[in-house]
C-alpha cells in the first residue's frame, strides 16, 4: 500500500549535473514514516555521519512526510536533513509555508542533493521535470528579493526556497528560507547549501491536492475529528491566532524562567515592553498562516512602514531580554534582517548576547568592535552586528557568525556560551523548569526546545499541569514528548497541533492516509526508533557521552533574581533516569534496545 | 495590598495591574470573584510566580498573575 507517498526520490549530483530518479523503499518509509525519520535513516545508511559537513560528500535531504500537503490540519511542513556544520551531528530543520506541499504535489517525496556545483546554481522543479540553472547573477541577493525575483521569472504560482548572503558565505548560523519568511532555521543547514553553491530550489506543481491517499473517506473523518479537537482547544482554537507564540513572553517571565543578559538573570522587569500583548497593540497587521493551517500563529507586522513576517517568541526573547533590550521595534527589524540575510533567529541573537557578556567582562575589547561596541541593550549593536554576522568581513564578525560556542572558546571562556552541542539554547531557563533541561541536554540536534517541548506540561498545563520545580517523572515525560515529536515531524504536521491533538489523532490520520494499521503505541515506538537512529548517527559522527550536558552556569550558578531565585538544574539526577527510560547506557542505546526497536543495522556499531 | 496582573485576552476591559486590599480576600478564587473574572477563563494562575489553584490562599503582599489558555514555542 503506497498511499500518501509518491514513491519517488530525485538524487541531484551538483558536481556532475546528473539527476537520478529513485524509487522510495516503502517498507523503510513505513518503518520511519517520512520527513525527519526517513531523512535521517537515508543519511545514516549512506555513511554521511563521518563526512566533513561543508564538503561535497555531505548530502542535503529535502524531505516531505506522508501528510505533507494532505487534507489534514497544519500539514505544510518539510524538513532539511543533513550533517550539521554547527554541531557536527544530525541536523533536521523543519519549516512551514507552502514549499513542502508543492514539492509533494509535484510528485516528489524527497530531493537528495549531493556534491558541489562548479558555479552557483539553482534547481527548478516543474512537476516531474527537474533542471539545473545558473544562479551566478544572483550571488549576494537577499533572501526575500531572491524569492520575488524567481517568482517573477518562473510564475507567481512557483514557490521558492533559498539562502541569503549568510548561507552563501557558509556562516554556521545560516538558515534556509522559503516563501519569504519561513525558515528551516537551526543547525546551520543554510551553510551546507552554500557549500554546494546551491542558491535556491523553485517548485511548481500542477496538482493542488494529494491525490493518492489510501482511504479518502477515512482521512476525511480523521481530519474532521482533528479539526474539531483543534477548534475546541482554547490554545489552538483562538489563543495562538490572537497573540501568536509571543504570548509566552509574559508568562515565562512571570515564573522567573526568562533568561536575561545571556542567562545571568532570569526575570526581566521590562518584559511587557516586548510582549505579545504589546506587539499586537503596536505593530500587528494581521495573523499569518502556513498551508492548510487553522491555527494561524504567524505574525504579520509593520516594521518602519514595511509589512513583513513578525517575530516569534524566541527572537523576542533573544533580541530582547537576553540582550538587555526592551525596544520592540528594533526586535522586529532584527528579525526581518535575519530573514533577509538567512540567519537563525535564535542562534544569531544568542551569540550576540554571549558577545555582550564577553564585552562586559572585558574579554572582547572595544577596538575589536569596529565602532559598534557590544553594550547591553544597544539597539545600534543589535542591528549592526546582525548585518555583520549575515555577511561577515571583520575577524570578530566571522567568529560571531560561527556561533557562541566557537566565539567563547576563542576567547578562552567556553562557559559563557549558553549552548548544548554547540547550538544555542532557546528561551526557557532550565534551572527554573526541570524537565526542559533534560530535553536540552539530550536533544540530538543540540540546544533546542522543539525536540520534546516540556514547557507544555510544566508551564502551560497541557495536557496536564506538572510541577516545574520537581524532577519526579520528568525523565519519562520527556521521552514520551520526544518520541511523539519525532512522529509529528516525520508525518509532516506542525508541532503546534500537539497542544490539542494526541497520539491517537495522529495515528488515525497516518493510517487513513498511508493505509497502515498502526496502534497509537506502535506509532510512539516509531518515534522511539527515530530518536535512536538519530542518536546512532551522532555516535558515528563522534558524539561523546559528555556532549549530553548543560552549560556549567545552569548546574552551578543559582538563578539570580525573580520568582525562581535560588533554583538550579537537577540534571545530574534526571539524566541517569532518562537513560534508563530509553534503554541507553552512557548516552547510547544498548544492542538490546536497538534490536527491540528493529534497528538491527545499528547493532554493534 | 495584593497586586494582580492580568495578561493576554484577560486585559480586554481591565487594567493590566490592580492593587486590591487584602482584607476579606482569603483565596485566589476570591480575587477572581472580586475582579469579575470567570474561573473558566483563567488557565494559568500564579501566586508569586508559582502555579496555584483558585482554592489556594492569598495574603497581603502577594503578586497574583492570571493568564487565559496560551501556547507557543
Amino acid at each position: 500500500m503506497s498511499g500518501a507517498y509518491y514513491e519517488k526520490l530525485a538524487r541531484v549530483n551538483l558536481t556532475t549535473g546528473e539527476i537520478k530518479i529513485e524509487k522510495l523503499d516503502l517498507d523503510m518509509a513505513h518503518k520511519f514514516i517520512g520527513g525527519r525519520g526517513l531523512g535521517t535513516k537515508i543519511l545514516y545508511d549512506e555513511g554521511v555521519a563521518t563526512v566533513d559537513p561543508l564538503s561535497p560528500e555531505n548530502k542535503l535531504v529535502y524531505i516531505t512526510g506522508p501528510m505533507t500537503g494532505a487534507q489534514a490540519p497544519s500539514s505544510g511542513r518539510y524538513m532539511v536533513c543533513t550533517k550539521s556544520p554547527l554541531t557536527g551531528m544530525i541536523a533536521c530543520s523543519n519549516s512551514g509555508g507552502i514549499w513542502g506541499a508543492k514539492l509533494k504535489y509535484a510528485g516528489w517525496d524527497a530531493i537528495i542533493v549531493e556534491g558541489e556545483a562548479p558555479q552557483w546554481t539553482y534547481i527548478n522543479i516543474v512537476d516531474d521535470k527537474i533542471e539545473l540553472l545558473s544562479a551566478e547573477e544572483y550571488v549576494g541577493v537577499m533572501s526575500e528579493k531572491m524569492d520575488e525575483t524567481l517568482r517573477e521569472k518562473h510564475g507567481a504560482d512557483a514557490s521558492v526556497l533559498n539562502i541569503g548572503p549568510a548561507g552563501e558565505k557558509q556562516v554556521l548560523l545560516a538558515a534556509i528560507m522559503n516563501d519569504k519568511d519561513r525558515a528551516a532555521g537551526r543547525s546551520g543547514v543554510g551553510a551546507v547549501m552554500g557549500s554546494k553553491k546551491l542558491k535556491a530550489i523553485v517548485v511548481k506543481a500542477s496538482r493542488k491536492n494529494l491525490d493518492n491517499v489510501a482511504d479518502v473517506e477515512a482521512l476525511k473523518a480523521a481530519n474532521k475529528r482533528a479539526l474539531e479537537v483543534l477548534k475546541a482547544n482554547p490554545v489552538t482554537g483562538a489563543g495562538l491566532r490572537q497573540l501568536g507564540t509571543a504570548v509566552l513572553v509574559n508568562i515565562v517571565n512571570s515564573i522567573g524562567a526568562f533568561p536575561v543578559r545571556n542567562w545571568q538573570e532570569s526575570y526581566y522587569d521590562k518584559a511587557d515592553d516586548i510582549s505579545g500583548e504589546t506587539l499586537a497593540e503596536k505593530y500587528l497587521v494581521k495573523p499569518g498562516a502556513c498551508h492548510r493551517c487553522p491555527i494561524a500563529c504567524g505574525r504579520v507586522v509593520n516594521v518602519n512602514g514595511k509589512v513583513v513576517g513578525g517575530p516569534e517568541y524566541e527572537p523576542l526573547w533573544a533580541y530582547g531580554g537576553n540582550c538587555g533590550n526592551n525596544d520592540l521595534n528594533i526586535i522586529d527589524e532584527c528579525n526581518m534582517l535575519c530573514n533577509e540575510y538567512g540567519l537563525d533567529a535564535i542562534g544569531t541573537p544568542c551569540t550576540i548576547a554571549a558577545a555582550m557578556e564577553l564585552y562586559q567582562k572585558g574579554y572582547i575589547k572595544e577596538e575589536e568592535c569596529d565602532g559598534v561596541p557590544l553594550e547591553w541593550g544597544s539597539t545600534k549593536a543589535l542591528v549592526e552586528w546582525t548585518k555583520r554576522m549575515g555577511d561577515p568581513e571583520s575577524p570578530l564578525a566571522w567568529l560571531m557568525s560561527s556561533g557562541s560556542a566557537r566565539l567563547c572558546e576563542h576567547y578562552g571562556h567556553p562557559e559563557i556560551s549558553m549552548s548544548v552541542k554547540k547550538q544555542e539554547m532557546p528561551a526557557y531557563d532550565a534551572r527554573a523548569i526541570q524537565g526542559i533541561g533534560i530535553t536540552y541536554a539530550t536533544s540530538n540536534r543540540g540546544g533546542c526546545h522543539v525536540r520534546g517541548y516540556m514547557i507544555s506540561p510544566e508551564v502551560l498545563g497541557l495536557p496536564q499541569q506538572l510541577d516545574r520545580t520537581v524532577t519526579t517523572d520528568k525523565a519519562a515525560w520527556t521521552k514520551t514528548f520526544q518520541d511523539l515529536t519525532a512522529v509529528i515531524d516525520s508525518m509532516g504536521h506542525c508541532l503546534f497541533t500537539s497542544f490539542a491533538m494526541g497520539a491517537q489523532e495522529y495515528t488515525d490520520l497516518l493510517n487513513a492516509a498511508t493505509g497502515t494499521n498502526y496502534t497509537a503505541a506502535e506509532v510512539l515506538e516509531i518515534g522511539d526508533r527515530i530518536y535512536n537512529i538519530e542518536r546512532m548517527f551522532n555516535k558515528a559522527a563522534g558524539m561523546k557521552p559528555e556532549d549530553d550536558r548543560l552549560p556549567k552556569r545552569l548546574l552551578q550558578e543559582k538563578v539570580a533574581n525573580g520568582p525562581s531565585e535560588g533554583m538550579i538544574s537537577q540534571l545530574p539526577l534526571t539524566l541517569p533516569q532518562y537513560y534508563e527510560a530509553r534503554g541507553w547506557v552512557n548516552a547510547f542505546p544498548t544492542d538490546e534496545t536497538l534490536k527491540k526497536l528493529g534497528l538491527d543495522e545499528c547493532v554493534g556499531k | 495590598m495584593i497586586e494582580v496582573r492580568v495578561f493576554a485576552t484577560l486585559r480586554q476591559g481591565r487594567e493590566k495591574i490592580s492593587m486590591l486590599e487584602a482584607g476579606g480576600l482569603r483565596t485566589a478564587g476570591d480575587i477572581l470573584a472580586a475582579m469579575d473574572i470567570p474561573r473558566e477563563e483563567v488557565s494559568i494562575l500564579l501566586i508569586n510566580g508559582f502555579h496555584k489553584r483558585p482554592e489556594d490562599p492569598v495574603k497581603d503582599g502577594d503578586l497574583v498573575s492570571l493568564f487565559p489558555p496560551v501556547g507557543g514555542g
